[in-house]
């Protein structure tokens, strides 16, 4: 709606000029209005449905007239939380994101610096095979080693294996940034008498912050979504999400209801997340892409 | 080095605090700062692939199955015999991965141009759109795929309660046999076009605007000045956002799992490398076989990305 009223107002604003410009140009506009409200509603309707859903009692679900007008409910919700424990996979999600993030900064951006600093691309093409190979490959050795140690379902493993998701995604975005920065800074307070070291911690990291934020906030949202690497490595006690709402449907598959509850609870904190964080998100995902 | 310049091990000193065991400690670790940095992340993603690969290689020349106490015989070659010569699951898999990347990354890259096209000049309410761009790829994929098994359920699915409306018969959608893997390319379109919009959008906004007016001044009207001045500009960064985009593409797991579960349905229609290799290995405890189909699918992976790296090379030049 608002897309259309401010188009509306852009058309007013161009007035005078419009009459030189050829018809195609109003027409594109209508177009793209169209056209956008288009993207917009194949993007956000089917969340939008499973939303609907999450709020429906199983019965209004197979309900069709009940599509859009019915009674919400929050028993789903309730349900899930309460009955399913939740809560215990929302803080073991976020204490696994949270966690294999941090660590993936302190190893990540140091190994971005120097690698963007002395160009050392031969090594940083190792660290970023780790986005080409395929995960499974990973997991077959590491559960073998893992459940002959008997470590298979405790939370160190589970981290470090969101490591290697996060820690190849920070050297990429972090290289990427500080190829942008000026290194004239660093050397001048290195001609007053830090050493590079110093200059690094003092000079450069400071300015990195908003890069170490755009890899952090990317990194926390691939670890919080993966689904492979739990689902092979976690224990009861150390479930997260995306597996936890996998059970939920082995064993109840026809509770619709609860089923988009579930998967509202997951989704819902990082969308939250992303909202505020939009700007980092578009940086990190376009990182490196347009150097050609 | 200037006569401004002190010489290095004052410099060192100055900083590193008092003269001594940590100044020395502070000297050399500046000196060997390079590797001191690389070093922790490239051990710990070394080890952690480099092992595991090298491990991959050797059971895929075992008859692995799984049991640590069971012993393991070294079959040479056999395995990949019996993968390469097996028409049932693994080639049926391999086209799978195939098509599904190559329909999925089509329709994401040219729905991804026209979205970015017409996201380009600036429009009032452009930060709703973006957050819309925004939603799909940061939900979590697994309840992506509970989602849509919802909307495309054959009986209560919203898909065909709207086709009813305009009076198609229902369709099967995921349970289909010849329907599904289009359902969940149709899925991945719709939660990785934004991703390709984003990067797309990235190179359009870096481009110089003069290429554009120069032909807008000699008369070249929108469709001219897109196929022969915008796309060919574009080149490269649709060939990056195509190496991204397909590289995921091609180990697409959490959809295909969520909604159509072991050995991707029961007639595994859309199980691909990945789903096999993962059945192979979790549900099945065949090890040796599917390290073979790993370390076969590795290298299509590679052969992949290196065609498409060969291919940017000569778009750039």
């Amino acid at each position: 709606m608002t897309v259309m009223t401010d188009s509306a107002a852009t058309t007013a604003d161009n007035q005078p000029r419009r009459r030189r410009k050829p018809l195609a140009t109003r027409a594109y506009k209508v177009f793209r209005v169209v056209a956008l409200v288009l993207v917009v509603l194949f993007l956000l309707a089917p969340l939008f449905w499973m939303l609907l859903a999450s709020l429906k009692t199983n019965v209004d679900i197979y309900d069709t007239a009940k599509a859009f007008i019915f009674s919400p409910t929050f028993e789903n919700y309730a349900n899930v939380l309460q009955r399913n424990n939740y809560f215990v996979f929302v803080v073991n999600s976020f204490w696994v994101a949270f966690v294999s993030t941090a660590l993936s900064i302190v190893l990540g951006v140091p190994a971005a610096y120097a690698m963007s600093r002395f160009t050392m691309h031969r090594s940083a093409l190792v660290v970023l095979m780790a986005r080409v190979i395929p995960g499974v490959s990973l997991l077959v050795p590491w559960y073998y080693v893992f459940s002959n140690l008997r470590m298979v379902g405790k939370f160190e493993v589970l981290i470090l294996s969101h490591m290697f998701v996060a820690l190849p995604l920070i050297v990429y975005i972090m290289m990427s940034y500080f190829d942008s920065l000026p290194l004239e800074l660093e050397e001048s307070a290195e001609v007053d008498g830090l050493t590079p070291i110093g200059a690094f911690r003092l000079i450069t990291l400071p300015l990195a912050v908003s890069g170490i934020a755009t890899a952090g906030i990317l990194s926390f949202i691939f670890s919080w979504n993966n689904f492979m690497f739990a689902l092979v490595l976690s224990g009861a006690k150390t479930k997260t999400l995306p597996v936890a709402i996998f059970d939920f449907v082995s064993y109840a598959s026809i509770d619709w209801g609860g089923l988009m509850a579930a998967a509202t609870v997951v989704t819902i904190p990082i969308m939250i997340i992303a909202l505020f964080t939009q700007k980092y998100i578009v940086s990190g995902l376009t990182a490196g892409a347009t150097k050609g | 080095m200037s006569v401004l310049n002190p010489p290095r091990s004052a410099r060192t000193r100055r900083a590193g605090g008092p003269a001594g065991a940590g100044g020395n400690f502070s000297a050399w670790a500046n000196r060997h700062r390079k590797w001191l940095f690389a070093a922790p992340a490239m051990i710990f993603v070394g080890v952690l692939i480099i092992f595991p690969l090298a491990w991959t290689l050797y059971l895929s020349l075992t008859d692995s199955q799984g049991s640590v106490r069971a012993a393991t015989e070294f079959i040479g070659l056999q395995n990949y015999l019996t993968v390469l010569s097996d028409t049932e699951r693994f080639w049926p898999a391999v086209g799978r991965t195939l098509a599904f990347t190559g329909v999925a990354l089509a329709f994401e890259v040219v729905l991804g141009m026209g979205i970015a096209l017409l996201l380009w000049r600036p429009f009032r309410g452009e930060k709703w759109v973006r957050v819309a761009i925004l939603l799909p790829l940061v939900a979590t994929p697994v309840a992506v795929g509970m989602m849509w098994r919802l909307i495309f359920d054959p009986n209560i699915g919203f898909v065909n309660q709207l086709l009813g409306m305009v009076g198609i018969p229902p369709q099967p959608w995921l349970s289909g046999q010849d329907t599904a893997l289009g359902t969940t390319i149709f899925m991945d379109v719709w939660q990785w076009t934004p991703m390709v919009v984003l990067i797309l959008l990235a190179g359009l906004t870096s481009l110089s605007d003069e290429p554009d007016e120069a032909a807008r001044v000699d008369g070249a009207n929108a469709f001219q000045r897109f196929f022969y001045i915008t796309l060919p500009l574009m080149m490269p960064t649709v060939i990056v956002a195509i190496l991204l985009r397909g590289i995921d593409a091609l180990k697409t797991f959490d959809i295909l799992y969520a909604t159509k579960g072991k050995g991707g349905g029961s007639f595994h229609e859309v199980e691909t490398l990945n789903v096999y290799a993962y059945g192979l290995s979790f549900d099945y405890n065949q090890y040796g076989l599917s390290s073979a189909v790993l370390i076969l699918f590795f290298m299509i992976i590679i052969g992949s990305m290196w065609l498409l790296t060969m291919r940017k090379k000569a778009v750039s030049k």
